[in-house]
């Protein structure tokens, strides 16, 4: 056997402890409370929707290595159980189980592995995981239940998201339903009381904003997109005499901006380009909020930007060193 | 090449849609539902025969700077009888995929057949090679609105599959054809690649 020490690459030799085991799990790490937080307020449900999602994304890898006659161990890497994750933190707890595998399925063999596995694909899987299932299944996608309160078990009844009302009542149903602005901001921010509504792992805001946090001192995402996306539609919202604050506490803003957009393969490779991806996330999230069929529009903005990443990689690509200025 | 081989290379090694890439806006837009894939699949075939034959049978006389304009007369004169034919004797069917008939005229697979075979070849083989061609396009689209109609609206040719089970509601929409179209032409090419073996 020949000895690997011997081999000489090309430069450059400085060695990264980075794998992609180690950044899969590490964003795993930082999804830790708000899953948790998500067991707490919906219960078993949660637990059944999640556990299945990351095991069948793992299924679904393996089987699509295998037919493309790949190293089939490397389904545990993380990337596709992270993608089984994402899925089921993007919808309500009461789907019925089958539809969140579909959309798994879709997300790990088509999205992924069709378009040439880990690093090829040109959009964020679990998000198109998620707009498949909500163009497929439009009545199970969008029925939510508030989730249970400490104490009391899950209520039956369905109601609207925070969004929703904000779409259909406006600020007043808002205030009706929430009491209080500060009510508001609070049980957005830790996914409590009335504000413990929404997909399975959207629903605390504080809670991801801490995984957030936990990712960008890793140095696993940087601070770019997130901040110019919750910036953006901050500003904007603001501008169109909305509530900035209650814009980037609810729906899925801050998993959407933490989460999905700086996902590293569907998002661009330089800083300045970064900075344009979440300017335009966000602009698009406040339009299809404001304007839009939906009221709720963080995937989609994120999917249509994943579509300009090569236009806006061209546009800003640094200068290489060495060639002339232009 | 035999005459019957003629007749077999639309149906397989020249597919008009799953290989040659043609005629894909008729069949992406008819294949949400068997019973409008099956009536555009039958006009085509109906069009592109008669169409090939005609012009094989006009194509020592046609001058070939404006050989064309003069197929597509052809072509036009066959699809308003197919059109016609339809609404008289199927109104639901020409309501549903009315405009898709009249966009016959222009289908490639039909001017790509006339101006790449039926020019060039005996009114016999013209005819045999449009009706494979028409097959073949046939089973290729019957195929896809298959996989859409019954995944997507939990139909085949309008009957219930599976009672009591929620369709996939994409596979009927424009992405679901798409979807279906690309996985169709990938088993496809697996299979051919198998063969070639």
């Amino acid at each position: 056997m020949e000895n690997k020490l011997l081999k000489l690459s090309s430069s450059p030799h400085i060695r990264s402890g980075d794998s992609v085991p180690k950044v899969m799990w590490t964003v795993f790490l930082a999804l830790l409370p708000a899953l948790i937080w998500s067991y707490v307020i919906f219960g078993l449900m949660a637990v059944k929707l999640t556990v299945v999602c990351v095991l069948f994304a793992m299924v679904c890898e393996a089987a699509c290595l295998k037919i493309r006659k790949q190293p089939v161990k490397s389904c545990w890497d993380g990337s596709a159980a992270l993608t089984g994750l994402l899925v089921a933190f993007n919808v309500p707890p009461t789907i019925p189980l089958w539809m969140p595998m579909l959309g798994t399925a879709v997300a790990v063999v088509i999205v992924k592995q069709c378009f040439g596995g880990l690093g090829c694909n040109i959009f964020n899987p679990a998000l198109i995981g998620r707009a498949f299932l909500l163009a497929s299944f439009p009545k199970h996608m969008t029925s939510w239940t508030l989730g249970a309160q400490f104490g009391n078990p899950v209520d039956a009844v369905s109601q609207a998201t925070p969004l929703g009302l904000l779409k259909e009542g406006g600020q007043e149903a808002l205030l009706e339903a929430f009491g209080s602005k500060g009510s508001m901001y609070l049980d957005l921010a830790f996914g409590y009381g009335r504000g413990a509504i929404g997909c399975v792992g959207e629903i605390s805001a504080v809670l991801l904003l801490l995984g957030g946090l936990f990712l960008l001192i890793r140095g696993i995402i940087s601070w770019h997109i997130p901040i110019s996306f919750l910036l953006t539609l901050a500003v904007v919202t603001f501008l169109f005499k909305g509530d900035p604050l209650f814009a980037i506490l609810s729906g899925g803003a801050m998993l959407g901006a933490f989460f999905m957009a700086t996902d590293m393969v569907t998002s661009p490779l330089t800083h300045k380009g970064q900075l344009i991806f979440g300017f335009g996330c966000g602009l698009l999230t406040f339009i299809i909020r404001r304007w839009g069929g939906y009221p709720e529009g963080v995937s989609y903005s994120i999917l249509i930007m994943n579509a300009t990443v090569p236009l806006i990689d061209g546009l800003v690509s640094n200068r290489v060193f060495g060639t002339g200025k232009k | 090449m035999s005459l019957f081989k003629e007749f077999l290379k639309g149906i397989w090694e020249k597919n008009p849609v799953l290989v040659l890439s043609l005629g894909l806006c008729p069949t992406l837009a008819t294949s949400g539902s068997m019973k409008n894939a099956v009536g555009m699949g039958l006009s085509v075939i109906a069009v592109l025969t008669f169409s090939n034959i005609i012009i094989s049978l006009i194509k020592s006389f046609v001058p070939s700077k404006i050989r064309i304009p003069c197929y597509i007369i052809v072509i036009a004169f066959l699809v308003t009888v197919v059109d016609m034919l339809i609404a008289g004797f199927a109104p639901e069917l020409s309501k549903a995929i009315g405009l898709f008939i009249k966009l016959i005229v222009v289908n490639c697979i039909i001017l790509g057949r006339a101006e790449a075979f039926a020019a060039k070849n005996n009114p016999l083989r013209a005819a045999l090679d449009g009706l494979g061609m028409g097959i073949g396009f046939l089973i290729a689209i019957s195929i896809i609105a298959t996989v859409r109609e019954v995944l997507g609206a939990n139909k085949w040719f309008g009957l219930t599959v599976v009672p009591g089970w929620d369709p996939i509601g994409i596979m009927i929409l424009p992405a679901g054809a798409l979807l279906t179209f690309g996985l169709v032409m990938a088993v496809r090419n697996v299979l051919a690649q198998r063969r070639a073996k």
